[in-house]
């Protein structure tokens, strides 16, 4: 039976970018490991020549003419942003501290 | 003239239409009505009065310059809050994007503002649609208008309670795993999600991709069908979006009401009810399926021996397109930052705000796609719910080359008490059991109030699926039960909820 202990919690709240209290990571712990031995159940079917469904009906891709259109002015695209600077979104530093 | 907040929508429309009575005078009483009640059934998470006031007046000046309007112009209407609009905020019940406006309106907003209904507000929500009781709204739960200490159901909780309680005659859901029907189902009103496609996602906020669908709520089949004309059809700006005629789904409501259900053949679904099902449910469903017989159904019972699979499967598919969808909550470029100051990379200040920004369920989710998607388990999981989705599907297939309709109770119990499930996730996840099918399989369902429980006299719901744009088959049986059961009730089942005291 899968199991999600709290540490392979804590790995995935950090793939994810979650930080979480250590009382936080706790609970959602306990309630993950019930959760997935519950969604298990799907190994209860035998499907091995079924072909899997991604979507509910059949799509093939779609195209459009490659036609220039109006899209967002900058000012519009900025107006929500937490913290904008020369026409650009400002955003924390993506490298460490030795870079 | 009568109370307009009791009337129909497609009576409101007429009577606007005619010159009886204004827009403007109909929007106003329905933000009195919410300036009444709203306080204590908690529906809205912001009331546009201004905005809604200038939209009623605008179809004002066209009628009186003698436009041809829209069957549902100046009709007021309850927008769910996760679908952008430029002029309101547009938060999905969540913190991380408390305040937000959206520099666009979603493909169904701008169908309602060209069809001149009268956007009201935005409606409350489980965070991103997740949940089936709005208790996980980072503002707070909506209450049902049946009993205020229950849920109005969810994710669509606040359309619900504003059709149930009269704040509107009309409202907007979306339906991911039953957030339109399960709703529906506990506040006595119709939820209809139509066929995967049939309505545009384009402004829809994502929850999960491959089975989010926009939907009509209303108090009655006819204004149902009438706004899912308004909302439904082809848009190029969704590559999911089907490019076909919309069914004939206002025929089918108004041939409906004829009660005469001869030649339709009805599917009862073994494999829903039973264990876990409230007795005052299965009593009314049993007697729901004796009046489609009655109408003259041909009714018989069928076997969809995979759709005890489909919670579990829902359950790995929904979650992993979650973590996905999720993702784009990245404090960059709209929503909450929190951390930023100075010295935390952007890493840091991302994983600070998702922290503090997402509830509790919205992580639950995140973390279990994260969880299903990382190798070693996709295919175990994420890949086995595939071939379950496969075999549900086909489970219909089966089923609808021996009938036109399906039928079940909507959920398997009545509204449960506010608090009850809220941090047992497996019990609240039991609330979609009977809806989920058709998210999974992408074909159209809804739900249509076919009496009380006996236990507890909280609304109980009929759940009809149709094949793949076959969506006008729920209308015709849709109004042929609520045609009967008013004559048996003397009346519409929301008349016989409890008046809500009123703030002065």
């Amino acid at each position: 039976m899968p199991s999600i202990s709290r540490d392979e919690a804590a790995h995935l709240a950090r793939l994810a970018r979650l930080e979480l209290a250590p009382d936080e990571l706790d609970h959602l712990a306990g309630q993950l490991d019930v959760i997935a031995g519950y969604v298990a159940r799907v190994s209860e079917v035998a499907a091995d020549d079924i072909p899997p469904t991604s979507h509910a009906l059949p799509m093939t891709n779609v195209f459009r003419a490659d036609e220039p259109r109006p899209c967002l002015s900058s000012e519009a695209a900025l107006a929500a942003a937490p913290d904008a600077e020369d026409g650009r979104f400002r955003v924390p530093r993506i490298l460490g501290e030795e870079a | 003239m009568a109370d307009l907040t009791r009337l129909t929508a497609a009576a409101l429309a007429e009577a606007v239409a005619a010159g009886d009575v204004s827009a403007v005078e109909v929007t106003q009483a329905h933000l009195d009505r919410i300036g009444a009640v709203d306080a204590s059934v908690h529906a809205f998470l912001h009331v546009n009065a201004e905005g809604a006031l200038v939209a009623a007046k605008a179809v004002d000046e066209r009628r009186a310059a003698g436009e041809e309007l829209g069957p549902l112009a100046g009709v007021p209407l309850a927008l769910k809050d996760v679908f952008t609009t430029a002029d309101m905020p547009t938060t999905c019940g969540s913190k991380i994007l408390d305040g937000w406006r959206p520099p666009y309106d979603a493909t169904v907003t701008r169908r309602l503002r060209e069809a001149g209904i009268v956007i009201l507000g935005k409606t409350n929500l489980d965070e991103f649609a997740m949940g089936s009781s709005t208790e996980n709204s980072a503002f707070g739960p909506t209450h049902n208008p049946w009993d205020l200490s229950r849920i109005p159901g969810g994710s669509g909780g606040g359309s619900s309670a504003s059709l149930a309680s009269y704040q509107a005659p009309l409202a907007i859901g979306t339906d991911t795993g039953g957030s339109i029907r399960q709703p529906a189902s506990v506040t006595g009103t119709v939820g209809v999600k139509p066929t995967y496609g049939g309505t545009s996602r384009y402004g829809l906020v994502a929850c999960a991709s491959s089975l989010d669908q926009a939907g009509p709520c209303a108090r009655t089949v006819l204004d149902a069908a009438l706004l899912h004309e308004v909302i439904a059809g082809h848009d190029p700006m969704d590559s999911t979006s089907i490019d076909a005629p919309v069914p004939p789904v206002v025929d089918a409501a108004r041939r409906g009401a004829s009660s005469d259900l001869s030649g339709l053949r009805v599917g009862v679904v073994k494999e829903l009810g039973g264990e876990g099902y409230q007795a005052g449910v299965e009593t009314r469903f049993r007697e729901a399926v004796a009046l489609l017989s009655e109408l003259g159904a041909d009714v018989v019972e069928v076997s969809c021996p995979h759709f005890r699979y489909g919670l579990p499967a829902y359950y790995l598919i929904l979650p992993s397109e979650v973590s996905s969808n999720l993702a784009r909550f990245d404090a960059m470029r709209y929503g909450l930052r929190v951390g930023d100051d100075g010295t935390r990379s952007a890493e840091e200040v991302m994983s600070q705000t998702r922290g503090r920004g997402f509830g509790a369920e919205a992580k639950r989710r995140i973390m279990l796609g994260t969880y299903a998607l990382s190798s070693g388990y996709y295919d175990a999981y994420y890949g086995q719910a595939q071939k379950v989705r496969t075999l549900i599907a086909r489970d219909f297939e089966t089923a609808f080359e021996q009938v036109d309709v399906l039928v079940s109770p909507t959920t398997p119990t009545t509204a449960f008490p506010i608090g009850e499930r809220v941090d047992d996730p497996l019990a609240m996840y039991m609330a979609d059991l009977c809806t989920i099918p058709s998210n999974l399989a992408g074909n159209a369902a809804a739900s249509f109030p076919c009496g009380l429980a006996d236990e507890d006299d909280l609304p109980v719901g009929l759940h009809v699926m149709a094949p793949v744009l076959a969506d006008d088959r729920l209308y015709r049986v849709g109004a042929a039960v609520e045609q009967a059961y008013a004559q048996r009730w003397g009346g519409p089942l929301l008349a016989r909820a409890p008046e809500l005291e009123v703030d002065s």
